[in-house]
Protein backbone atom coordinates (compact mmCIF):
# COMPACT_ATOMS: atom_id res chain seq x y z
CA UNK A 1 0.00 0.00 0.00
CA UNK A 2 2.44 2.31 0.78
CA UNK A 3 4.51 1.71 -2.16
CA UNK A 4 1.44 1.96 -4.11
CA UNK A 5 0.93 5.78 -2.52
CA UNK A 6 4.89 6.48 -3.31
CA UNK A 7 4.40 5.44 -6.64
CA UNK A 8 1.53 8.14 -7.16
CA UNK A 9 2.71 10.97 -5.76
CA UNK A 10 5.83 10.47 -8.05
CA UNK A 11 3.37 10.05 -11.11
CA UNK A 12 1.68 13.08 -10.47
CA UNK A 13 4.91 14.90 -9.56
CA UNK A 14 4.05 18.25 -11.58
CA UNK A 15 7.41 19.47 -12.00
CA UNK A 16 8.49 18.79 -15.44
CA UNK A 17 11.30 16.02 -15.91
CA UNK A 18 14.29 16.74 -18.53
CA UNK A 19 12.42 16.05 -21.64
CA UNK A 20 9.24 18.16 -21.15
CA UNK A 21 6.83 15.26 -20.64
CA UNK A 22 4.85 13.22 -17.96
CA UNK A 23 5.14 9.72 -17.17
CA UNK A 24 1.82 8.18 -17.48
CA UNK A 25 0.62 6.58 -14.15
CA UNK A 26 -0.78 3.29 -16.52
CA UNK A 27 2.69 2.07 -17.43
CA UNK A 28 2.29 -1.45 -19.48
CA UNK A 29 3.77 -3.33 -16.81
CA UNK A 30 1.56 -1.50 -14.14
CA UNK A 31 -1.93 -2.45 -16.17
CA UNK A 32 -0.39 -5.94 -16.39
CA UNK A 33 -0.06 -6.12 -12.63
CA UNK A 34 -3.72 -4.95 -12.58
CA UNK A 35 -5.19 -7.61 -15.04
CA UNK A 36 -3.27 -10.09 -12.66
CA UNK A 37 -4.88 -9.27 -9.61
CA UNK A 38 -8.20 -9.12 -11.33
CA UNK A 39 -8.26 -12.29 -13.24
CA UNK A 40 -7.49 -14.12 -9.97
CA UNK A 41 -9.82 -11.96 -8.06
CA UNK A 42 -12.44 -14.13 -7.93
CA UNK A 43 -10.76 -17.19 -6.99
CA UNK A 44 -9.13 -15.52 -4.24
CA UNK A 45 -12.61 -14.13 -3.07
CA UNK A 46 -13.95 -17.95 -2.95
CA UNK A 47 -10.96 -19.32 -1.61
CA UNK A 48 -11.03 -16.39 0.93
CA UNK A 49 -14.98 -16.58 1.81
CA UNK A 50 -15.94 -20.69 1.30
CA UNK A 51 -12.22 -22.17 2.50
CA UNK A 52 -10.48 -19.62 4.43
CA UNK A 53 -12.86 -18.00 6.39
CA UNK A 54 -14.88 -21.34 7.47
CA UNK A 55 -11.92 -23.23 8.22
CA UNK A 56 -11.16 -20.60 10.64
CA UNK A 57 -15.12 -20.92 11.99
CA UNK A 58 -14.73 -24.45 12.32
CA UNK A 59 -12.04 -23.93 14.85
CA UNK A 60 -14.08 -21.57 16.93
CA UNK A 61 -17.16 -23.20 16.81
CA UNK A 62 -15.30 -25.76 17.95
CA UNK A 63 -15.13 -24.27 21.19
CA UNK A 64 -18.69 -23.45 21.77
CA UNK A 65 -21.82 -25.71 22.48
CA UNK A 66 -24.11 -24.59 19.83
CA UNK A 67 -28.14 -26.04 19.79
CA UNK A 68 -29.68 -25.01 16.77
CA UNK A 69 -33.72 -25.62 18.00
CA UNK A 70 -33.15 -23.70 20.78
CA UNK A 71 -30.82 -20.83 19.44
CA UNK A 72 -28.15 -21.08 21.77
CA UNK A 73 -24.76 -20.28 21.24
CA UNK A 74 -22.36 -19.76 23.92
CA UNK A 75 -18.64 -20.78 24.83
CA UNK A 76 -17.81 -23.85 26.50
CA UNK A 77 -14.14 -23.87 26.46
CA UNK A 78 -12.62 -27.07 25.77
CA UNK A 79 -16.19 -29.15 26.43
CA UNK A 80 -16.16 -30.82 22.99
CA UNK A 81 -12.70 -31.76 22.95
CA UNK A 82 -13.14 -33.45 25.98
CA UNK A 83 -16.43 -35.19 24.96
CA UNK A 84 -14.45 -36.19 22.17
CA UNK A 85 -12.17 -38.06 24.12
CA UNK A 86 -14.55 -40.01 25.87
CA UNK A 87 -17.18 -40.56 22.98
CA UNK A 88 -17.84 -44.36 23.52
CA UNK A 89 -18.74 -44.46 19.77
CA UNK A 90 -15.36 -42.53 18.30
CA UNK A 91 -13.20 -45.65 18.71
CA UNK A 92 -15.02 -47.42 16.62
CA UNK A 93 -15.77 -44.86 14.46
CA UNK A 94 -12.18 -44.26 13.23
CA UNK A 95 -11.81 -48.04 13.40
CA UNK A 96 -14.31 -48.02 10.62
CA UNK A 97 -12.88 -45.14 8.43
CA UNK A 98 -9.42 -46.60 8.50
CA UNK A 99 -10.92 -50.09 7.50
CA UNK A 100 -12.21 -48.40 4.99
CA UNK A 101 -9.61 -46.10 3.84
CA UNK A 102 -6.81 -48.66 3.77
CA UNK A 103 -8.84 -51.11 2.48
CA UNK A 104 -9.89 -48.72 -1.07
CA UNK A 105 -6.72 -47.56 -1.32
CA UNK A 106 -4.94 -51.30 -1.15
CA UNK A 107 -7.59 -52.73 -3.40
CA UNK A 108 -7.97 -49.70 -5.69
CA UNK A 109 -4.62 -48.79 -6.58
CA UNK A 110 -3.57 -52.84 -7.01
CA UNK A 111 -6.04 -53.29 -9.04
CA UNK A 112 -5.56 -49.98 -11.08
CA UNK A 113 -2.04 -50.75 -12.00
CA UNK A 114 -2.73 -54.05 -12.64
CA UNK A 115 -5.58 -53.26 -15.19
CA UNK A 116 -2.76 -50.26 -16.60
CA UNK A 117 -0.69 -53.04 -16.91
CA UNK A 118 -2.84 -55.71 -19.04
CA UNK A 119 -4.04 -52.92 -20.59
CA UNK A 120 -0.94 -51.70 -21.76
CA UNK A 121 -0.23 -54.58 -24.34
CA UNK A 122 -0.65 -54.77 -27.99
CA UNK A 123 -3.84 -55.68 -28.02
CA UNK A 124 -6.65 -55.55 -30.64
CA UNK A 125 -9.78 -53.98 -28.75
CA UNK A 126 -8.06 -52.53 -25.96
CA UNK A 127 -9.24 -49.06 -26.41
CA UNK A 128 -12.96 -50.66 -26.14
CA UNK A 129 -11.90 -52.59 -22.92
CA UNK A 130 -10.22 -49.39 -21.47
CA UNK A 131 -13.80 -47.56 -21.94
CA UNK A 132 -15.77 -50.32 -20.10
CA UNK A 133 -13.46 -50.38 -17.29
CA UNK A 134 -13.58 -46.45 -17.14
CA UNK A 135 -17.31 -46.26 -18.07
CA UNK A 136 -18.38 -46.67 -14.04
CA UNK A 137 -16.73 -43.18 -13.37
CA UNK A 138 -19.07 -41.90 -15.61
CA UNK A 139 -22.22 -43.26 -13.97
CA UNK A 140 -24.00 -41.09 -11.43
CA UNK A 141 -22.63 -42.37 -8.10
CA UNK A 142 -25.98 -42.75 -6.34
CA UNK A 143 -27.40 -44.55 -9.35
CA UNK A 144 -24.21 -46.96 -8.97
CA UNK A 145 -24.53 -47.42 -5.22
CA UNK A 146 -28.43 -48.24 -5.63
CA UNK A 147 -27.56 -50.96 -8.32
CA UNK A 148 -25.21 -52.57 -6.16
CA UNK A 149 -27.44 -52.04 -3.05
CA UNK A 150 -29.89 -54.14 -5.14
CA UNK A 151 -27.88 -56.38 -5.66
CA UNK A 152 -26.34 -57.29 -2.43
CA UNK A 153 -29.80 -57.63 -0.62
CA UNK A 154 -29.85 -61.68 0.77
CA UNK A 155 -31.87 -62.10 -2.08
CA UNK A 156 -30.18 -60.02 -4.66
CA UNK A 157 -28.10 -60.98 -7.91
CA UNK A 158 -24.81 -61.83 -6.44
CA UNK A 159 -26.44 -63.90 -4.17
CA UNK A 160 -28.37 -65.51 -6.81
CA UNK A 161 -25.24 -65.66 -8.85
CA UNK A 162 -23.55 -67.44 -5.63
CA UNK A 163 -26.41 -70.25 -5.60
CA UNK A 164 -26.08 -71.32 -9.36
CA UNK A 165 -22.52 -72.55 -8.56
CA UNK A 166 -24.06 -74.23 -5.17
CA UNK A 167 -22.81 -71.54 -2.24
CA UNK A 168 -25.41 -69.78 0.01
CA UNK A 169 -24.08 -66.08 0.46
CA UNK A 170 -24.19 -63.95 3.29
CA UNK A 171 -26.77 -61.16 3.72
CA UNK A 172 -24.36 -58.62 2.60
CA UNK A 173 -25.41 -55.49 3.86
CA UNK A 174 -26.12 -56.91 7.47
CA UNK A 175 -23.29 -58.15 8.49
CA UNK A 176 -20.59 -56.30 10.62
CA UNK A 177 -17.30 -56.96 8.31
CA UNK A 178 -19.37 -58.22 5.05
CA UNK A 179 -21.27 -54.51 4.90
CA UNK A 180 -18.05 -52.57 5.54
CA UNK A 181 -15.98 -55.29 2.51
CA UNK A 182 -19.08 -54.59 0.42
CA UNK A 183 -18.86 -50.34 0.54
CA UNK A 184 -15.12 -50.93 -0.28
CA UNK A 185 -15.96 -52.76 -2.78
CA UNK A 186 -18.44 -50.77 -4.42
CA UNK A 187 -16.47 -48.01 -4.49
CA UNK A 188 -12.93 -49.27 -5.92
CA UNK A 189 -15.62 -50.72 -8.97
CA UNK A 190 -17.15 -47.50 -8.93
CA UNK A 191 -13.43 -45.42 -9.39
CA UNK A 192 -10.57 -47.73 -10.04
CA UNK A 193 -10.77 -46.06 -13.82
CA UNK A 194 -9.77 -43.02 -13.02
CA UNK A 195 -6.56 -44.37 -11.68
CA UNK A 196 -6.08 -46.93 -14.07
CA UNK A 197 -5.93 -44.35 -16.73
CA UNK A 198 -3.26 -42.29 -14.73
CA UNK A 199 -1.28 -45.25 -14.68
CA UNK A 200 -1.77 -46.15 -18.26
CA UNK A 201 -0.52 -42.57 -19.07
CA UNK A 202 2.49 -43.40 -16.94
CA UNK A 203 3.13 -46.52 -18.32
CA UNK A 204 3.37 -44.72 -21.45
CA UNK A 205 6.08 -42.35 -20.39
CA UNK A 206 8.33 -45.57 -19.80
CA UNK A 207 10.45 -46.14 -22.20
CA UNK A 208 10.92 -48.97 -24.34
CA UNK A 209 14.35 -49.41 -24.65
CA UNK A 210 14.83 -49.96 -20.70
CA UNK A 211 12.66 -53.36 -21.33
CA UNK A 212 14.52 -54.44 -24.18
CA UNK A 213 17.97 -54.11 -22.40
CA UNK A 214 16.40 -56.15 -19.22
CA UNK A 215 15.37 -58.97 -21.63
CA UNK A 216 18.84 -58.69 -23.02
CA UNK A 217 20.11 -58.99 -19.69
CA UNK A 218 17.97 -61.59 -19.34
CA UNK A 219 15.71 -60.26 -16.58
CA UNK A 220 11.50 -62.30 -16.65
CA UNK A 221 8.67 -60.32 -16.89
CA UNK A 222 8.01 -60.09 -12.87
CA UNK A 223 11.36 -58.40 -12.72
CA UNK A 224 11.36 -55.97 -15.01
CA UNK A 225 8.12 -54.77 -13.28
CA UNK A 226 9.85 -54.60 -10.49
CA UNK A 227 12.84 -53.10 -11.35
CA UNK A 228 12.08 -50.67 -14.23
CA UNK A 229 8.27 -50.47 -14.26
CA UNK A 230 7.48 -49.45 -10.45
CA UNK A 231 10.31 -46.96 -10.03
CA UNK A 232 9.58 -44.90 -13.26
CA UNK A 233 5.99 -44.43 -12.47
CA UNK A 234 6.82 -43.95 -8.75
CA UNK A 235 5.84 -40.44 -8.95
CA UNK A 236 2.00 -41.43 -10.42
CA UNK A 237 1.74 -43.85 -7.58
CA UNK A 238 2.28 -41.26 -5.07
CA UNK A 239 0.25 -38.59 -6.83
CA UNK A 240 -2.88 -41.48 -7.32
CA UNK A 241 -2.53 -42.87 -3.22
CA UNK A 242 -2.64 -39.32 -2.21
CA UNK A 243 -5.79 -38.45 -4.05
CA UNK A 244 -7.54 -42.01 -3.36
CA UNK A 245 -6.43 -41.55 0.67
CA UNK A 246 -7.78 -37.88 0.96
CA UNK A 247 -10.83 -39.28 -1.31
CA UNK A 248 -10.99 -41.90 0.96
CA UNK A 249 -11.59 -40.11 4.03
CA UNK A 250 -14.69 -38.32 2.18
CA UNK A 251 -16.79 -41.17 1.51
CA UNK A 252 -20.65 -40.28 2.01
CA UNK A 253 -23.62 -41.27 -0.44
CA UNK A 254 -22.41 -44.63 -0.57
CA UNK A 255 -22.54 -45.25 3.26
CA UNK A 256 -25.77 -43.58 3.27
CA UNK A 257 -27.37 -45.66 0.58
CA UNK A 258 -26.15 -48.54 1.10
CA UNK A 259 -25.86 -48.95 5.27
CA UNK A 260 -26.85 -46.16 6.96
CA UNK A 261 -23.41 -46.18 9.03
CA UNK A 262 -24.92 -49.87 10.15
CA UNK A 263 -25.22 -52.74 11.28
CA UNK A 264 -24.77 -51.32 14.79
CA UNK A 265 -21.83 -48.51 13.92
CA UNK A 266 -19.79 -50.81 11.64
CA UNK A 267 -19.97 -48.51 8.70
CA UNK A 268 -19.95 -44.89 10.45
CA UNK A 269 -17.48 -43.64 9.13
CA UNK A 270 -15.83 -40.10 10.25
CA UNK A 271 -17.83 -37.77 7.63
CA UNK A 272 -20.77 -39.92 8.22
CA UNK A 273 -21.06 -39.42 11.73
CA UNK A 274 -19.98 -35.57 11.61
CA UNK A 275 -23.03 -35.36 9.19
CA UNK A 276 -25.42 -37.51 11.84
CA UNK A 277 -23.88 -35.32 14.76
CA UNK A 278 -24.23 -31.95 13.06
CA UNK A 279 -27.36 -32.47 10.68
CA UNK A 280 -29.42 -35.12 12.08
CA UNK A 281 -28.83 -34.25 15.91
CA UNK A 282 -27.85 -30.70 15.58
CA UNK A 283 -24.98 -30.50 17.52
CA UNK A 284 -23.40 -28.30 15.49
CA UNK A 285 -20.29 -27.88 18.23
CA UNK A 286 -19.53 -31.65 18.19
CA UNK A 287 -20.01 -31.51 14.73
CA UNK A 288 -17.49 -28.52 13.90
CA UNK A 289 -15.43 -30.64 16.82
CA UNK A 290 -15.02 -33.82 14.25
CA UNK A 291 -14.33 -31.54 11.41
CA UNK A 292 -11.48 -30.06 13.22
CA UNK A 293 -10.55 -33.63 13.74
CA UNK A 294 -11.14 -34.77 10.03
CA UNK A 295 -8.73 -31.52 8.92
CA UNK A 296 -5.92 -33.07 11.34
CA UNK A 297 -6.38 -36.13 10.24
CA UNK A 298 -6.37 -34.90 6.35
CA UNK A 299 -2.91 -32.89 7.03
CA UNK A 300 -1.22 -35.31 8.91
CA UNK A 301 -2.06 -37.64 6.10
CA UNK A 302 -1.07 -35.68 3.68
CA UNK A 303 2.56 -34.35 5.38
CA UNK A 304 3.46 -37.78 5.89
CA UNK A 305 3.17 -39.18 2.11
CA UNK A 306 4.47 -35.76 0.85
CA UNK A 307 7.91 -36.69 3.22
CA UNK A 308 7.71 -40.29 1.90
CA UNK A 309 8.31 -38.78 -1.58
CA UNK A 310 11.95 -38.51 -0.77
CA UNK A 311 12.11 -42.31 0.23
CA UNK A 312 10.55 -44.20 -2.53
CA UNK A 313 9.96 -42.05 -5.31
CA UNK A 314 12.69 -42.92 -8.20
CA UNK A 315 14.20 -39.77 -9.79
CA UNK A 316 15.43 -39.75 -13.25
CA UNK A 317 19.25 -38.38 -12.99
CA UNK B 1 7.02 -54.43 -21.99
CA UNK B 2 4.29 -53.81 -25.08
CA UNK B 3 6.19 -56.15 -27.70
CA UNK B 4 3.32 -58.48 -29.56
CA UNK B 5 2.65 -61.01 -27.23
CA UNK B 6 2.36 -64.74 -28.57
CA UNK B 7 -1.00 -65.79 -29.41
CA UNK B 8 -1.67 -68.34 -26.18
CA UNK B 9 -0.94 -65.33 -24.03
CA UNK B 10 -3.01 -63.30 -25.85
CA UNK B 11 -5.83 -65.69 -25.55
CA UNK B 12 -5.47 -66.07 -21.79
CA UNK B 13 -5.32 -62.26 -21.71
CA UNK B 14 -8.09 -61.24 -22.99
CA UNK B 15 -10.12 -64.14 -20.96
CA UNK B 16 -8.78 -62.14 -17.58
CA UNK B 17 -9.91 -59.06 -19.07
CA UNK B 18 -13.06 -60.33 -19.90
CA UNK B 19 -14.01 -61.75 -16.49
CA UNK B 20 -12.40 -58.91 -14.87
CA UNK B 21 -15.15 -56.85 -16.65
CA UNK B 22 -17.73 -58.33 -15.06
CA UNK B 23 -18.11 -56.19 -11.96
CA UNK B 24 -17.61 -53.18 -14.20
CA UNK B 25 -20.75 -53.66 -17.03
CA UNK B 26 -22.75 -56.02 -15.29
CA UNK B 27 -24.52 -53.48 -12.75
CA UNK B 28 -25.13 -50.83 -15.50
CA UNK B 29 -26.70 -53.94 -17.38
CA UNK B 30 -28.60 -55.27 -14.79
CA UNK B 31 -30.14 -51.46 -13.55
CA UNK B 32 -31.43 -51.07 -16.75
CA UNK B 33 -33.11 -54.39 -17.72
CA UNK B 34 -34.18 -54.44 -13.89
CA UNK B 35 -36.30 -51.22 -14.75
CA UNK B 36 -38.01 -52.44 -17.75
CA UNK B 37 -38.74 -55.38 -15.51
CA UNK B 38 -42.27 -56.25 -13.67
CA UNK B 39 -41.80 -55.96 -9.83
CA UNK B 40 -42.80 -59.06 -9.81
CA UNK B 41 -40.04 -60.52 -12.17
CA UNK B 42 -37.06 -58.03 -10.01
CA UNK B 43 -36.61 -61.14 -8.09
CA UNK B 44 -37.25 -63.67 -9.75
CA UNK B 45 -35.24 -66.47 -9.78
CA UNK B 46 -33.28 -67.64 -11.31
CA UNK B 47 -32.33 -63.91 -12.55
CA UNK B 48 -33.49 -63.34 -16.06
CA UNK B 49 -30.87 -61.07 -17.89
CA UNK B 50 -33.50 -60.07 -19.94
CA UNK B 51 -36.96 -58.95 -18.99
CA UNK B 52 -39.33 -61.10 -20.11
CA UNK B 53 -42.21 -58.94 -20.73
CA UNK B 54 -40.29 -55.61 -20.94
CA UNK B 55 -42.54 -52.66 -19.81
CA UNK B 56 -41.89 -48.62 -18.77
CA UNK B 57 -44.86 -49.13 -16.03
CA UNK B 58 -42.03 -48.01 -13.44
CA UNK B 59 -40.87 -45.09 -15.81
CA UNK B 60 -44.19 -43.92 -15.35
CA UNK B 61 -44.09 -43.96 -11.59
CA UNK B 62 -41.35 -42.25 -11.27
CA UNK B 63 -42.77 -39.25 -13.14
CA UNK B 64 -45.64 -39.47 -10.98
CA UNK B 65 -44.20 -39.71 -7.24
CA UNK B 66 -41.90 -37.22 -7.59
CA UNK B 67 -41.45 -33.68 -9.68
CA UNK B 68 -38.87 -35.66 -10.80
CA UNK B 69 -38.60 -33.58 -14.29
CA UNK B 70 -38.47 -30.43 -12.14
CA UNK B 71 -35.34 -32.32 -10.16
CA UNK B 72 -33.43 -33.33 -13.25
CA UNK B 73 -33.90 -29.52 -14.61
CA UNK B 74 -32.59 -28.69 -11.49
CA UNK B 75 -29.48 -31.04 -11.51
CA UNK B 76 -28.77 -30.56 -15.12
CA UNK B 77 -28.66 -26.87 -14.92
CA UNK B 78 -26.85 -26.37 -12.17
CA UNK B 79 -24.09 -29.07 -13.69
CA UNK B 80 -23.82 -26.60 -16.13
CA UNK B 81 -23.86 -23.05 -14.47
CA UNK B 82 -21.02 -24.57 -12.46
CA UNK B 83 -19.18 -25.74 -15.34
CA UNK B 84 -19.17 -22.46 -16.92
CA UNK B 85 -18.43 -20.45 -14.15
CA UNK B 86 -15.56 -22.84 -12.93
CA UNK B 87 -13.84 -22.49 -16.52
CA UNK B 88 -14.24 -19.12 -16.21
CA UNK B 89 -12.88 -18.47 -12.79
CA UNK B 90 -10.20 -21.05 -13.20
CA UNK B 91 -8.95 -20.61 -16.30
CA UNK B 92 -8.59 -16.57 -15.81
CA UNK B 93 -6.80 -17.41 -12.31
CA UNK B 94 -5.06 -20.41 -13.72
CA UNK B 95 -3.53 -18.05 -16.70
CA UNK B 96 -2.71 -14.76 -14.11
CA UNK B 97 -0.82 -17.39 -11.80
CA UNK B 98 1.11 -18.71 -14.50
CA UNK B 99 1.46 -16.02 -17.20
CA UNK B 100 1.63 -12.60 -15.72
CA UNK B 101 4.01 -11.07 -13.10
CA UNK B 102 2.32 -9.47 -9.97
CA UNK B 103 3.61 -8.54 -6.74
CA UNK B 104 2.95 -11.28 -3.74
CA UNK B 105 1.59 -13.80 -6.39
CA UNK B 106 3.50 -16.78 -4.94
CA UNK B 107 1.59 -15.78 -1.44
CA UNK B 108 -1.74 -15.08 -2.92
CA UNK B 109 -1.19 -18.72 -4.89
CA UNK B 110 -0.73 -20.81 -1.52
CA UNK B 111 -3.60 -18.79 -0.06
CA UNK B 112 -5.86 -20.38 -2.55
CA UNK B 113 -4.27 -23.72 -3.03
CA UNK B 114 -4.76 -24.54 0.32
CA UNK B 115 -8.85 -25.01 -0.75
CA UNK B 116 -6.56 -28.06 -2.54
CA UNK B 117 -5.97 -29.69 0.85
CA UNK B 118 -9.65 -28.94 2.77
CA UNK B 119 -12.04 -32.08 2.08
CA UNK B 120 -15.31 -29.61 1.75
CA UNK B 121 -17.08 -32.03 4.56
CA UNK B 122 -14.29 -29.66 7.06
CA UNK B 123 -16.04 -26.66 6.08
CA UNK B 124 -19.81 -27.78 5.82
CA UNK B 125 -20.70 -26.79 9.16
CA UNK B 126 -19.47 -23.31 8.94
CA UNK B 127 -20.15 -23.15 5.07
CA UNK B 128 -24.38 -24.32 6.24
CA UNK B 129 -24.40 -21.62 9.28
CA UNK B 130 -23.47 -18.53 6.53
CA UNK B 131 -25.98 -19.65 4.24
CA UNK B 132 -28.33 -19.90 6.97
CA UNK B 133 -27.37 -16.25 7.94
CA UNK B 134 -27.76 -15.03 4.15
CA UNK B 135 -30.96 -16.86 4.27
CA UNK B 136 -30.18 -18.50 1.15
CA UNK B 137 -30.72 -22.31 2.18
CA UNK B 138 -33.49 -23.98 0.24
CA UNK B 139 -31.96 -22.42 -2.10
CA UNK B 140 -29.55 -23.67 -5.06
CA UNK B 141 -27.19 -20.35 -4.43
CA UNK B 142 -24.64 -22.96 -2.05
CA UNK B 143 -24.46 -25.50 -4.96
CA UNK B 144 -23.26 -23.38 -7.07
CA UNK B 145 -21.40 -20.70 -5.45
CA UNK B 146 -19.05 -22.78 -3.55
CA UNK B 147 -18.22 -24.88 -6.32
CA UNK B 148 -17.76 -22.33 -8.80
CA UNK B 149 -15.50 -20.14 -6.63
CA UNK B 150 -14.53 -22.30 -3.30
CA UNK B 151 -12.58 -25.23 -2.61
CA UNK B 152 -13.51 -27.19 -5.50
CA UNK B 153 -12.56 -24.78 -8.39
CA UNK B 154 -9.22 -24.89 -7.10
CA UNK B 155 -7.91 -28.01 -8.38
CA UNK B 156 -9.62 -26.94 -11.33
CA UNK B 157 -7.03 -23.48 -11.21
CA UNK B 158 -4.05 -25.40 -10.49
CA UNK B 159 -4.51 -28.28 -13.31
CA UNK B 160 -5.16 -24.79 -15.68
CA UNK B 161 -1.93 -23.35 -14.30
CA UNK B 162 0.07 -26.05 -15.18
CA UNK B 163 -1.30 -26.08 -18.99
CA UNK B 164 -0.66 -22.48 -19.20
CA UNK B 165 2.77 -22.75 -18.24
CA UNK B 166 3.79 -24.93 -20.58
CA UNK B 167 2.50 -22.54 -23.56
CA UNK B 168 5.68 -20.97 -25.74
CA UNK B 169 6.47 -17.41 -24.45
CA UNK B 170 6.84 -16.10 -28.22
CA UNK B 171 3.53 -17.02 -28.67
CA UNK B 172 2.46 -14.09 -26.55
CA UNK B 173 5.64 -11.77 -27.31
CA UNK B 174 4.37 -11.47 -31.15
CA UNK B 175 0.48 -11.22 -29.94
CA UNK B 176 2.43 -8.34 -27.93
CA UNK B 177 3.71 -6.30 -30.95
CA UNK B 178 0.65 -6.50 -32.69
CA UNK B 179 -0.85 -4.35 -29.38
CA UNK B 180 -3.12 -7.09 -27.88
CA UNK B 181 -3.86 -6.32 -24.29
CA UNK B 182 -3.72 -8.61 -21.40
CA UNK B 183 -7.26 -9.78 -22.08
CA UNK B 184 -7.26 -10.37 -25.99
CA UNK B 185 -3.97 -12.57 -25.26
CA UNK B 186 -5.95 -14.33 -22.73
CA UNK B 187 -9.18 -14.61 -24.53
CA UNK B 188 -8.03 -15.08 -28.42
CA UNK B 189 -4.50 -16.70 -28.05
CA UNK B 190 -4.32 -19.11 -24.50
CA UNK B 191 -7.90 -20.14 -24.25
CA UNK B 192 -7.89 -21.37 -27.65
CA UNK B 193 -5.22 -23.30 -26.97
CA UNK B 194 -6.03 -24.76 -23.84
CA UNK B 195 -9.28 -26.61 -25.11
CA UNK B 196 -7.96 -30.33 -23.87
CA UNK B 197 -7.20 -28.99 -20.52
CA UNK B 198 -10.39 -26.92 -20.36
CA UNK B 199 -12.65 -30.10 -21.83
CA UNK B 200 -10.91 -32.19 -18.97
CA UNK B 201 -11.68 -29.79 -16.69
CA UNK B 202 -15.34 -29.27 -17.73
CA UNK B 203 -16.09 -32.44 -17.86
CA UNK B 204 -15.36 -33.56 -14.14
CA UNK B 205 -16.51 -30.36 -13.05
CA UNK B 206 -19.53 -31.53 -14.69
CA UNK B 207 -19.43 -34.83 -13.03
CA UNK B 208 -18.37 -33.25 -9.52
CA UNK B 209 -21.82 -31.34 -9.75
CA UNK B 210 -24.06 -33.92 -10.99
CA UNK B 211 -22.55 -36.21 -8.30
CA UNK B 212 -22.94 -33.95 -5.90
CA UNK B 213 -24.93 -35.78 -2.36
CA UNK B 214 -23.77 -34.77 0.84
CA UNK B 215 -24.39 -30.57 0.11
CA UNK B 216 -28.03 -31.13 -1.65
CA UNK B 217 -29.10 -33.09 1.35
CA UNK B 218 -27.53 -30.30 3.80
CA UNK B 219 -29.14 -27.65 2.37
CA UNK B 220 -32.27 -28.52 0.47
CA UNK B 221 -35.14 -29.24 1.89
CA UNK B 222 -38.40 -28.87 -0.78
CA UNK B 223 -38.65 -31.74 -3.13
CA UNK B 224 -39.47 -29.12 -6.17
CA UNK B 225 -35.59 -28.08 -5.28
CA UNK B 226 -33.92 -31.53 -4.82
CA UNK B 227 -31.24 -32.41 -7.26
CA UNK B 228 -31.08 -36.31 -8.75
CA UNK B 229 -29.18 -38.32 -6.01
CA UNK B 230 -31.13 -36.32 -3.77
CA UNK B 231 -33.97 -37.28 -5.15
CA UNK B 232 -33.09 -40.76 -5.99
CA UNK B 233 -33.18 -42.50 -2.36
CA UNK B 234 -37.07 -40.91 -1.97
CA UNK B 235 -38.59 -43.70 -3.85
CA UNK B 236 -39.48 -45.49 -1.17
CA UNK B 237 -42.59 -47.29 -0.22
CA UNK B 238 -44.89 -47.05 3.28
CA UNK B 239 -42.64 -48.77 5.42
CA UNK B 240 -39.21 -46.94 4.34
CA UNK B 241 -38.13 -49.58 1.90
CA UNK B 242 -37.12 -48.78 -1.18
CA UNK B 243 -39.48 -49.42 -4.04
CA UNK B 244 -36.84 -51.03 -6.51
CA UNK B 245 -38.17 -50.77 -9.94
CA UNK B 246 -38.75 -47.30 -9.86
CA UNK B 247 -35.39 -46.43 -7.88
CA UNK B 248 -33.47 -48.88 -10.79
CA UNK B 249 -35.68 -46.71 -13.50
CA UNK B 250 -35.19 -43.57 -11.92
CA UNK B 251 -31.21 -44.19 -11.29
CA UNK B 252 -31.37 -45.42 -15.29
CA UNK B 253 -32.66 -42.43 -16.09
CA UNK B 254 -29.74 -40.08 -14.17
CA UNK B 255 -27.01 -42.54 -15.57
CA UNK B 256 -27.61 -43.17 -19.17
CA UNK B 257 -27.26 -39.64 -20.48
CA UNK B 258 -24.42 -38.95 -19.19
CA UNK B 259 -23.14 -42.21 -19.97
CA UNK B 260 -23.92 -42.24 -23.86
CA UNK B 261 -22.00 -38.73 -23.70
CA UNK B 262 -19.31 -40.64 -22.45
CA UNK B 263 -19.44 -43.47 -25.07
CA UNK B 264 -19.41 -40.83 -28.09
CA UNK B 265 -16.79 -38.59 -26.44
CA UNK B 266 -14.62 -41.48 -24.34
CA UNK B 267 -11.27 -39.99 -26.61
CA UNK B 268 -11.25 -36.68 -24.63
CA UNK B 269 -12.45 -37.91 -21.03
CA UNK B 270 -9.85 -40.45 -21.01
CA UNK B 271 -7.09 -38.60 -23.18
CA UNK B 272 -7.86 -35.13 -21.22
CA UNK B 273 -7.30 -37.11 -17.90
CA UNK B 274 -3.96 -38.92 -18.85
CA UNK B 275 -2.84 -34.93 -20.53
CA UNK B 276 -4.05 -33.28 -17.24
CA UNK B 277 -2.04 -35.85 -15.88
CA UNK B 278 -1.61 -33.53 -12.49
CA UNK B 279 2.50 -33.39 -13.67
Amino acid sequence: MATLERARTKAADPRPRGDGSRRPFWTARRRDQLAGYLFIAPQLLGSVLFVLIPLVLVFWYSFHEWNVLAGSFHGVGADNYRALADDPKLPGVLRATAFFSVGLVVLNLSLALALAVLLNQKLRGSIVLRTLFFSPVVVSLVAWTIVWGFLLQKNGGINAGLDLIGVEGPNWLRGETSSMISVVVVQVFKNVGLNMVLFLAALQGVPRELYEAATVDGAGRWRQFLRITVPLISPTILLTSIITVVGSLQVFAQIAVLTQGGPGNSTTVLVYYLYQQAFEFHHFGYGATLSVLLFLIVLVLTVVQWQMRKKWVFHES
Amino acid sequence: MSHKLPRRARLVLYGVLLVLLVPFVFPTWWMVTSSLKPASEIFAFPPSLLPGDPGFGAYERVFDLQPFAQQYWNSMYIAVVVTIGTLAVSSMAGYAFARIRFRGQNALFLVVLTGLLIPSEVTIVPLFQMFNDWGLTDTHWPLVLVPILGAPSVLATFIMRQFFITLPAELEEAARMDGLGRFALYWRIALPLARPALAAVGIFTFLHSWNLYLEPIVYLSTPEKFTLPQALTQFTDAYGGPMWDVQLAAASLTALPVLAVFVFAQRQFVEGLAHTGLK
